[in-house]
């Protein structure tokens, strides 16, 4: 049963990719940085390169933090749908396969200025 | 001869029985299923109607009267609130923003139950429910109504008050609310008792009118007291109605246990979200604190609630599948939620701020194994960045919980240091959640929650990300009623006139 209804029930996605102006969504999070408070939402053309979504809205982003400006982005350790994966950072989000509200996580072994005292 | 008789006074039990029970007349136009339509598809049983016992016995005149006698009471107070300056007498402006998640959260939803419960006494077929249904559904608007008007008289000096409304329906942190009403009302009458009667007026409520009105109480605020107390006679009603309910469904028939107890697990967890928020008001939000969320929980959730489920387990019911999780979350929640409502305070229509010295020491008395740990690290960086007057704004915005709707700001029940990332595919969708507890009601039904209006997703599916076009939508004006206390125009207004009011200068 997907939803108790009296007759045939069929919910329509309200965030489907295509309402969302040629663009989609993107969640990344730092793991083990909790200074923010959940993971960001980014709203980015599946036509941008990663390197250009991590150097651009990702880099600017986590500055807050004090290991914000310590990142070395070639050493990240990435998971995407909390699986280990590599992405290529000259390519696309496309053709990363970073889907619609796709899930990106990093790694930062080392960084640990905020961590559990 | 005939004899004049004195015509016998009619007596409490046959007043209310011919009152009520006389109302259930046999349809013979219709069918019962045809006068009654939403009665059977939940899959509950019921065999004989009369068995719903309502111990108030309380008939509409009676009800009438009692009701009239508390609203002169609470506006005469109201008045007297208004005419005296009440809101300098608060212990400090930061209270203030207590007020505001109430009045753009929680009243609305005392709104929506008043709409549920005129709902279910209709599609009810038992006229002792019916009758009770329709007692809380005017209780419910009266709440809503009173509520509004005692803080009415805040909104007339400070800001964040003026668009409850617009809040309700369109900020990030009120869809929560508005969200786990709306998830009640389109279900059906036994789900909404569940949810609604029993989950969250009588499971719940302590946790969250205990401590507001105690908070008020506690800070000066005379208004919010008054309505408490207006409303708490018509509580103890609810929450009998709530115990009658979910234990008529499981004497009717032993299949509607298992049906039960789902409801039960999804409306503990959906309510235990819905009521994070009080965390933070009493953690951080209350100058003068009544005592802290982990305390609160100690004797209503645990102490109280255990006692509840230790009752129905004659009938085979458990306590809910989330309660461990909840457990576990209690000593962390109330932080990781200022810590997002701080850094989001750009976008959130009451102030926010970073804890002093003192309140840091409090905060760790209260939960030693947890504060100093991992969040005054935090609020210590914070404060610093603040100081170099780099205020911390998170524009970065958050993933949302599709349902609970709220930012993942949790992490993994076993550890810390990690956020809970959880996600599932729907028919090619990909869904995000918050936790266990919100992916499994998510998967019981599917269809209802993908179509979820989630605030965050729809500031660029419907603004294109234009953070100014969206605060005029959702009524929020930027540099008055957002952002740190430290600085606002409310924090001004109040030192100002308070200082005329206990100075002379």
């Amino acid at each position: 049963m997907t939803v108790a209804a009296i007759k045939e029930y069929v919910g329509v996605a309200r965030d489907r990719v295509e309402t969302f102006n040629g663009k989609q969504l993107v969640y990344a999070s730092w793991d083990h940085h909790l200074l923010f408070a959940a993971p960001f939402l980014l709203y980015a053309a599946p036509q941008m390169s990663f390197r250009e979504l991590v150097g651009g809205p990702l880099a600017a982003l986590v500055q807050p933090d004090p290991d914000g400006a310590a990142i070395d982005w070639t050493q990240v350790e990435w998971l995407k749908s909390n699986q280990p994966w590599t992405p290529d950072f000259d390519r696309s989000l496309a053709d990363n396969g970073i889907g619609h509200k796709d899930q990106i996580r990093f790694r930062t072994p080392g960084l640990t200025s905020l961590a559990a005292a | 001869m005939d004899m004049k008789v004195a015509k016998k006074k009619l007596g409490l039990k046959e007043k209310y029985r011919l009152m009520t029970r006389d109302l259930g007349w046999e349809p013979s136009y219709r069918t019962k299923d045809e006068v009654f339509p939403y009665v059977k598809y939940e899959g509950i049983k019921v065999h004989d109607w009369d068995k719903w016992e309502d111990p108030f016995r309380l008939t509409m005149d009676a009800y009438w009267k009692y009701q009239a006698e508390k609203e002169r009471k609470f506006y005469a107070i109201i008045d007297a609130h208004a005419q005296n300056n009440g809101h300098l007498n608060i212990t400090d402006g930061r209270y203030l923003s207590a007020l505001k998640v109430f009045l753009q959260a929680i009243s609305p939803g005392e709104y929506a139950a008043h709409k549920g419960f005129s709902r279910v006494g209709r599609e009810f077929p038992g006229v002792g429910t019916q009758v009770a249904c329709q007692m809380q559904a005017i209780d419910e608007i009266r709440h809503a109504q009173t509520q509004i008007h005692a803080l009415s008289n805040y909104n007339k000096y400070y800001n964040g008050f003026h668009a409850f409304a617009d809040a309700r329906d369109r900020m990030w942190y009120n869809t929560v609310a508005r969200s786990f009403f709306d998830d009640a009302m389109s279900a059906g009458p036994f789900e909404f008792m569940i949810a609604i009667g029993f989950s969250f007026e009588y499971v719940l409520t302590n946790l969250l009118f205990v401590p507001f009105m105690s908070g008020a109480a506690y800070n000066g605020d005379m208004a919010t007291v008054t309505f408490g107390f207006s409303a708490q006679s018509d509580e103890a009603r609810h929450m009998t109605l709530g115990l009658e309910c979910i234990k008529f469904m499981l004497e009717q028939d032993p299949d509607n246990l298992p049906i039960v107890q789902g409801w039960l697990d999804k409306w503990f967890w959906r309510g235990f979200r819905v009521l994070g928020l009080v965390s933070t008001m009493m953690d951080y939000m209350l100058p003068k604190r009544v005592m802290s969320w982990r305390e609160a929980w100690e004797i209503y959730g645990v102490e109280n609630g255990g006692a509840l489920f230790k009752d129905l387990a004659r009938y085979g019911i458990r306590p809910p599948k989330g309660w461990d999780d909840a457990e576990k979350s209690i000593d962390h929640m109330s932080h990781q939620f200022m810590l997002g409502l701080y850094q989001w305070s750009f976008g959130t229509s009451l102030h926010s701020w970073i804890p002093s010295d003192e309140d840091m020491d409090w905060l760790s008395a209260k939960y030693p194994t947890t504060f100093d740990k991992y969040y005054r690290p935090r609020w210590d960086h914070i404060r610093k960045l603040a100081a170099e007057g780099k205020q911390f704004k998170n524009f970065g915005l958050a993933k949302l919980c599709q349902t609970c709707q709220l930012p993942v700001v949790f992490t993994e029940p076993d550890d810390p240091t990690m956020s809970c990332h959880r996600e599932t595919s729907y028919k090619g969708e990909k869904y995000h959640f918050c936790s266990d507890g919100c992916q499994h009601v998510f998967e019981n039904e599917p269809e209802k929650y993908v179509q979820a209006w989630l605030p965050m997703p729809a500031l660029f599916r419907e603004f294109e990300g234009d953070v100014g076009a969206w605060m005029d939508w959702v009524s929020l004006r930027d540099g008055q009623d957002n952002g740190d206390y430290v600085g606002s125009i409310d924090q001004r207004n109040f030192e100002q006139w308070r200082g005329l009011a206990t100075s002379n200068t």
